[in-house]
């Protein structure tokens, strides 16, 4: 699959997702705006999966820590076939197995329960660990927000990811400089990222997380230590008055910025 | 007069790490994780013999159980070994969404639980992990009496397909199960028969309650006494069956009073059999300065302080 094909697919992403969080009355669409090129990426082209074998023990894995953005992991999956489309129309809705976190023993594809901060890359490093006592060939994927960094048990697991040598293990960062109430900067400014993460041991690549000809080959890359991406996003992406505010966390949009959003979205598709 | 043979008391860690090394030789994917405790957790010959399986976190129990989590996934087999206090006080929300919400096929050994750590004071004894961890969906929580019932445990554990919560202690305990006890998790196991009251623990308080009942026999008092090993799920059927056929229940644990084993039988009796109880164990309070032994003694729970209490209870009885 061709970066214009992905980006034809992220586009449809973008588009299902807003038109759930409509329909929903709730969300947390700018950071899923932020993350949704690099799930694309992921399972269209990157991950070795198979959704009629979900659980597959040689599958790649990808954790989503930033488990607030699932709706964009379930129109994802959705599309790649790990559940029915129409499904996502049940999303938040009663009895849906598409709450607002993913749960790995309802929805085909999560792999662990995601939604308190600082879990998902803890249980990656213990996922890359078992390939490399086993021998697995599977490659282990973990997205976080930045402003997830902030959790200390992220630090402890990237200490240790060095420290057991990972190499088959990839950190995504979703870099997209705002968290829930203000941005990363005015908060506890972690970035930037890379000097940190070096100074552990670990390999950082910095990319345009919205531009799929950098993010494909930072994925797929592969050398001796675990590898960090930095992901140089913007919140609400491809929606022109959503991006790069911080209202725009949790925010549905009303019904004229629904209409402008549809637009800029359906242009694009 | 023939001299009584001192009684052998066993560290249930040693029971734990036999079965655990010995299911480490027959399946490769036994692994251990743990937080700078290979001492203290009895890992070293685990580590001689397997040393690629043993994972050490470093002290770091937030990622240590998270790791456990991953390595399930990815089709391992972990028993996550640390002082109780840090596994489950420090971890709590990774208990709760990395191995309870998740599912996960995880063996959290909490070593050196209640009061073991004595004289170190509070921050190192952990008397508030029933409360934390029962509440938890999916997770077993269990105590076992002796080395016999840690052993069977630790099997049992291996052969689940989910999450369990296993409490060790260090101090030693007599045996009180018969060798080749089977543990069945959620099934208490009747050590003495009596009719006018019930005593029920699990762990390292077990063993006082056969010596109350000693005392209480003396007094012409027939004590019924469970070994109540699984917290959750609880043993509905025995609490029933103690409550309607001995018409009054003590309880006994290290451990809060606050939220335990007392409180789990508790919500049983007021559901389906009320009778009069009295829960014993550490008050809702910090432990003062004291050995394991002498604050299990302090709050009550020497044999003479089970005996006492359990005549105070019969004499609250209305049948």
């Amino acid at each position: 699959m061709q970066p214009n094909d992905l980006e034809h697919i992220a586009r449809q992403i973008r588009l299902r997702d807003l038109q759930a969080v409509v329909e929903a009355g709730a969300g947390h669409i700018g950071g899923e705006m932020s993350a949704i090129d690099m799930l694309t990426a992921l399972y269209f082209r990157v991950l070795k999966v198979n959704p009629d074998f979900p659980r597959d023990a040689s599958r790649d894995r990808f954790i989503l820590s930033k488990g607030h953005v699932a709706l964009a992991l379930y129109v994802t999956l959705a599309k790649r076939g790990f559940l029915p489309w129409e499904e996502i129309s049940t999303f938040l809705k009663p009895n849906s197995r598409l709450n607002g976190h993913p749960n790995s023993n309802k929805v085909p594809g999560v792999e662990t329960c995601t939604g308190p901060l600082g879990h998902g890359l803890p249980v990656a490093v213990g996922i890359a660990k078992a390939a490399q006592l086993t021998g697995a060939g599977y490659h282990t994927y973990v997205m976080t927000g930045d402003g997830e960094m902030q959790e200390g048990s992220n630090w402890e697991a990237i200490a240790s990811a060095a420290q057991f040598g990972l190499s088959n293990l990839t950190l995504i960062i979703d870099h997209n400089r705002f968290q829930q109430g203000a941005s990363l900067s005015e908060t506890n400014n972690l970035a930037p990222f890379r000097p940190k993460l070096e100074a552990f041991g670990w390999e950082v690549t910095e990319i345009d997380g919205h531009s799929m000809a950098e993010i494909v080959p930072a994925l797929e890359h592969r050398g001796p230590r675990p590898h960090c991406v930095i992901a140089h996003t913007n919140k609400g992406q491809g929606i022109s008055f959503m991006q790069d505010t911080v209202d725009w966390h949790h925010k549905v949009p009303n019904a004229e910025q629904y209409k402008i959003a549809l637009a800029e979205l359906a242009e694009e598709v | 007069m023939n001299a009584v043979a001192p009684v052998k008391l066993h560290d249930c860690r040693d029971a734990f790490v036999a079965v655990l090394e010995r299911l480490g030789a027959e399946n490769d994917r036994v692994v251990a994780v743990c937080n700078d405790s290979v001492g203290s957790s009895k890992l070293n010959g685990f580590k001689k013999k397997f040393p690629e399986r043993l994972i050490n976190v470093g002290i770091a129990e937030q990622n240590m159980v998270g790791v456990g989590a991953g390595l399930a996934n990815g089709g391992m087999l972990p028993f996550v070994c640390a002082a109780a206090c840090f596994l489950t006080g420090r971890s709590l929300e990774q208990i709760k969404a990395d191995i309870s919400y998740s599912n996960a096929n995880v063996k959290l050994i909490g070593i050196s639980s209640g009061m073991a750590y004595g004289e170190l004071g509070p921050t190192h004894h952990s008397i508030e992990d029933f409360a934390w961890t029962r509440v938890l969906p999916n997770l077993p929580v269990i105590a076992p009496c002796d080395s016999i019932e840690t052993a069977a445990a630790v099997e049992w554990a291996a052969t689940y397909p989910g999450p369990v919560f296993l409490r060790l202690s260090r101090v030693g305990v007599p045996d009180l199960l018969a060798p080749g006890h089977v543990f069945v998790p959620g099934r208490a196991n009747l050590l003495r028969e009596g009719g006018d009251v019930t005593l029920i623990a699990n762990g390292t308080v077990t063993h006082r309650l056969m010596k109350a009942a000693d005392l209480l026999a003396a007094e012409g008092i027939q004590a019924r006494v469970l070994n109540m090993a699984t917290v959750r799920p609880i043993d509905r059927e025995a609490v029933i069956a103690a409550a309607t056929e001995t018409g009054a229940i003590l309880t006994a644990e290290e451990h809060s009073t606050y939220g335990g084993l007392g409180s789990a039988i508790a919500e049983v009796v007021v559901d389906a059999a009320p009778v009069p109880m009295k829960i014993l164990g550490v008050p809702g309070v910090f432990a003062h300065t004291a050995s394991a032994e002498a604050l299990l003694d302090d709050f009550g729970m020497s044999p003479a302080g089970v005996a006492e209490a359990a005549r105070a209870l019969i004499a609250r009885k209305t049948r």
